[in-house]
């Protein structure tokens, strides 16, 4: 490591935030992204990583995709932040376009928040105007972000650090895939909402079940719930279709977009609302007010990425992507076959899964040594996300898969011991 | 339903939009031509036979689209065009193999074909249909992804004839995106598909400008330039076949093929009976003051007037007020000096062929050799004679790189009445700055790896006959869990070739029964025959 950027670590601990800082350090990331182009994040100390995590589709379509800065750029010229309280062009634009692709013919309103989560909190609190009623109920280890109601859907991991889990009984978790749990906490008809990851990212994306969404959207036909689905991380074309929620046949009552939507460089998260559960709009505008959310340079962006993603050339990449990458994926773990155990796939949302309880955190370590970034899911380490970008190149997908070789290789190594069985080259 | 997105920031005609549109088909058409590199012959065929197909059913139907946009050309031409680049071009290439390697035992060598990868192709306006079915069938028979570059004046019928063959291709088993079309073509945005790093090889039919911007785009370029054909008719040949075959050549598609013979010489002792005979055929002999009236309307200060680029000749003649019969195939323009100084002796893309005597053999060479320096370096020339010194007096003199010996310029120098290979690609060579002096075919879109072995007679060569190499077909689909039909699938690790191929046997022709073919080759017969008609 650089003299540089040892310093630079020590400040980052000093001013930043020390414990994240060293985690890293621990984990045998020493990662400082500097330069970023495309699917390369290049570290400070020079070191060029195949970006395999974008920040759960941020950069979809790359980092400081040439167009998205383009627009951007054009857009300083006309447009800043924009008035929150006002009616405004690039945010009803945004609205508008949203509205023709979404999932379901019935939605129409978008409300913006300045970023996923506080989308997330929006729909929760549209959820429980429309329904008069206060109960959530999402699932174990679902992750919805970090703001004050997206918190309380999620694993106490992280509310509870901070005083804030649910205390109330307001807030229900079953466990994914098992619409019998569903079914029981549905049953009261006290429930306002279920929120549903389409694919359960921080988990290590566990597959739907056939049937298992359609089960939910069904119950909460039959309980008086709204379906909301929160597709950050599974929207935007990585399913092979605009929303992975209509890949398994669901029409939701709210939907949220965040994350890839701002093309990473401009941060929005956007609402999608039926016009059945639209009511707060209807009886109070000012409802939820946001200063930074649908911010017009932010909405700009995002109907470019609205625009790029809906081309038939990134809808045909993206299922080339997916079925080299599986191919390769499939020699990889015949190789390694005591290891690297499953691939859990849809699309671009793909998840490695390792026999062992932490396996994925040594993968994610030797992978990085080789050049490609993908990180462990949090709330399950045994898997490590594997999420290529929308655009990622038949070349750069080959040494993706060559590096992905050599680095489950070593972690096998580590991790099981050198010279224990390996599956028959 | 693709939604109508406002825009209030516009910049799809900035540079970084431009390329990143660029980038992004390419980068799919690359995706495609990596997969098609793992297609076996059969397969590859099976596919090439099934957009041939699709191109020739439609020829007519393009022919008449092409004729109404653009305004060039003859209907019912343009259809037999259409139709000799579909079937017939892949009858020509049948029997030759692109795809599997060359096993030399003599030399100790395995040739390995590796298709090029994907190939960006710019197509005319005078040519429109026939290009993009040539172009298309060359990029398949050699297992490449192409992109579709049409002339904006023949976007319209360009863009959905290439639809279609790629509807045929992906439905016979294809890579999806092997075929693409740019929609939307406009100079900036061609420019930076052809400096696109995902671009393999640009074959460029087009204005010089074009082909000059391809071999300046830092890629390799197959580009090819002007023709201005000069023919030369010999005391030794027979007249009336010389003058039938010069009429039927220039009137054919209204002279539109660069091929067409521009500018006829003769000698004085056959002057008169060639007149003659030119006259039989249909042609129209223009006065003086009847060529001035031509000079002037198809010759502009600033090139040549668009507007009579594959009109007819009884067309021209109106326009200009010159009264010719209803039946005038050509239009004749003697001319007395050829260069610089006489407009006529340039490129004319129409039924109008100018007309010199010189006083003996060695100014007719010198003649024909000043044709081509005016422009049309490296294309083609043609020569009726009997005589064979004469025919290779005239080919080692003149700098073209194919010399058509009686037969029509226009189809011959094209291989559709010579044995030249069939082509709408003219590859003018160094004379004409170009890369290529043939015709070009699809053994320009591979190169080979050559395995070479140590020639010391005691180290033994290997034994290939039954090596793997990688006809592993198309990647089978990746599963999307939980998706109802999507889930995952049973796979075989060394995937069969296509599934349509198993069971039809000479995998030529699924879905077309062998009458249905037999009677399909009949009738492409009956037109090639037709064509060669033409030449008595
Ligand atoms: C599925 C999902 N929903 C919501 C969020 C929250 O988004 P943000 O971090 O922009 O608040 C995330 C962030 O990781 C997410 O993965």
């Amino acid at each position: 490591m650089s003299q540089e950027k040892l310093e630079f670590l020590q400040r980052s601990k000093e001013f930043w935030n020390p414990a994240k800082t060293q985690d890293w350090q621990d984990m045998g990331v020493d990662l400082v992204i500097d330069k970023r182009e495309g699917y390369y994040l290049y570290d400070m100390d020079g070191q060029r990583l195949i970006d395999l995590h974008l920040n759960g589709g941020t950069y979809n379509l790359g980092h400081r995709n040439p167009e998205l800065v383009e627009v951007l750029k054009s857009a300083t010229e006309r447009f800043d932040m924009g008035n929150h309280h006002f009616p405004a062009l690039a945010r009803t634009a945004l609205a508008e376009a949203l509205a023709a692709c979404a999932p379901a013919p019935t939605m129409r309103y978008t409300a913006y928040g300045s970023g996923g989560g506080e989308a997330i909190d929006i729909a929760l609190k549209t959820a429980r105007h429309a329904m008069k009623k206060r109960k959530i109920v999402s699932i174990i280890k679902a992750y919805h972000g970090h703001t004050g109601l997206a918190l309380k859907t999620g694993d106490e991991r992280f509310s509870k650090l901070f005083l804030s889990e649910d205390t109330q009984d307001e807030f229900i978790q079953v466990p994914f895939n098992d619409l019998n749990a569903m079914e029981d906490a549905l049953k009261k008809r006290d429930v306002a909402a279920v929120i549903m990851e389409t694919i359960p990212a921080t988990y290590g994306f566990p597959m739907p079940e056939e049937g298992y969404l359609p089960g939910v959207k069904k119950l909460c036909e039959r309980y008086d719930a709204l379906y909301i689905a929160d597709e950050v991380q599974t929207g935007l074309m990585r399913t092979g279709e605009m929303w992975g929620c209509t890949r398994y046949g669901i029409e939701p009552d709210i939907m949220v977009t965040g994350k890839g939507i701002g093309g990473g460089l401009y941060p929005i998260g956007c609402t999608l609302i039926s016009e059945h559960c639209a009511g707060w709009l209807h009886e109070d505008g000012f409802g939820h007010i946001s200063t930074g959310g649908g911010a017009e340079l932010g909405c700009v962006v995002s109907m470019k990425v609205l625009e790029m993603v809906q081309r038939p050339e990134v809808r045909a990449t993206v299922g080339l992507i997916s079925d080299f990458m599986r191919a390769g994926l499939e020699r990889i773990m015949e190789e390694y076959p005591d290891f690297f155990i499953g691939i859990r796939q849809h699309g671009l949302v793909m998840g490695l899964e390792f026999n062992h309880e932490q396996g994925a955190k040594p993968v994610m370590k030797h992978l990085y040594e080789n050049g490609v970034w993908a990180i462990f899911s949090t709330l399950d380490p045994r898997v490590l996300q594997f999420k290529p970008g929308l655009l990622l190149s038949q070349p750069d997908c080959e040494d993706v898969l060559r590096r992905v070789e050599i680095g489950i290789g070593l972690a096998r190594d580590e991790v099981m011991g050198r010279g224990s069985r390996r599956g028959a080259m | 339903m693709e939604p109508e997105i406002r825009s209030l920031v516009e910049i799809s005609d900035s540079k970084p939009a431009l390329r990143s549109h660029a980038d992004i088909v390419l980068a799919r058409a690359r995706w495609a031509a990596s997969i098609f590199q793992r297609f076996d012959r059969e397969t590859t065929l099976h596919i090439v036979e099934a957009v041939a197909r699709t191109a020739h059913q439609n020829a007519g139907k393009y022919a008449e689209w092409a004729v109404e946009e653009t305004g060039f050309g003859v209907v019912e031409h343009k259809k037999l065009k259409n139709e000799l680049t579909a079937m017939p071009l892949v009858d020509h290439y049948r029997d030759e193999d692109f795809v599997n390697p060359v096993i030399d035992e003599a030399r100790k060598m395995v040739r390995i074909p590796r298709p090029a990868g994907v190939i960006l192709a710019l197509t005319p306006s005078t040519n429109p249909i026939a290009t993009v079915n040539f172009k298309v069938l060359m990029a398949l028979m050699t297992r490449n992804a192409v992109v579709i570059s049409p002339h904006p004046a023949a976007r319209a019928c360009c863009v959905d004839a290439v639809n279609a063959m790629a509807e045929a291709a992906v439905e016979a088993g294809a890579p999806d995106g092997c075929i693409q079309v740019i929609e939307q073509p406009s100079i900036p945005l061609i420019e930076e598909f052809m400096a696109s790093d995902k671009t393999s090889v640009i074959l460029a039919t087009g204005g010089t400008a074009m082909v000059r911007s391809a071999y300046s785009s830092s890629n390799p370029a197959i580009g090819v330039g002007p023709g201005n054909a000069p023919v030369y008719v010999d005391p030794s040949a027979e007249m009336q076949d010389a003058a039938q075959r010069i009429v039927d050549s220039k009137s054919f598609d209204n002279s539109i093929l660069c091929t067409n013979e521009s500018v006829l010489i003769t000698l004085p002792e056959a002057d008169k009976k060639l007149r003659q005979a030119l006259k039989q055929a249909g042609a129209y002999l223009c006065d003086e003051e009847e060529v001035e009236r031509l000079r002037r309307y198809l010759f502009h200060d600033r090139g040549f007037n668009v507007a009579a680029v594959g009109r007819d000749a009884v067309w021209i003649a109106q326009e200009c007020g010159i009264r010719v019969p209803a039946k005038t195939k050509i239009l004749v323009a003697p001319v007395t000096q050829l260069g610089v100084e006489e407009r006529m002796t340039r490129e004319k893309l129409c039924p109008v062929l100018a007309y010199h005597v010189a006083k003996n053999q060695t100014q007719a060479l010198s003649q024909a050799r000043a044709v081509l320096r005016l422009t049309g370096a490296g294309h083609s020339a043609a020569i009726h004679a009997g005589d064979s010194q004469i025919v290779a007096d005239y080919a080692r003199s003149v700098e073209a790189y194919r010399v058509v010996v009686n037969a029509p310029c226009s189809q011959g120098a094209a291989g559709f009445q010579t044995h030249l290979a069939p082509t709408f690609t003219i590859g003018t060579g160094y004379f004409g700055r170009s890369s290529i002096g043939e015709n070009i075919g699809p053994h320009h879109l591979i190169h080979w790896t050559r395995v070479a072995y140590n020639s010391d007679s005691a180290v033994p060569f290997g034994d290939y006959q039954a090596a793997d190499f990688g006809f592993d077909g198309p990647l089978p689909h990746a599963p999307s869990d939980g998706v109802p039909g999507a889930g995952r699938s049973a796979r075989p690790s060394r995937p069969l070739t296509s599934a349509a191929n198993t069971g039809s046997g000479g995998g030529a022709g699924v879905g077309m029964d062998s009458r249905t073919r037999e009677e399909l080759r009949r009738l492409i017969a009956e037109e090639v025959r037709n064509v060669i008609k033409g030449g008595h």
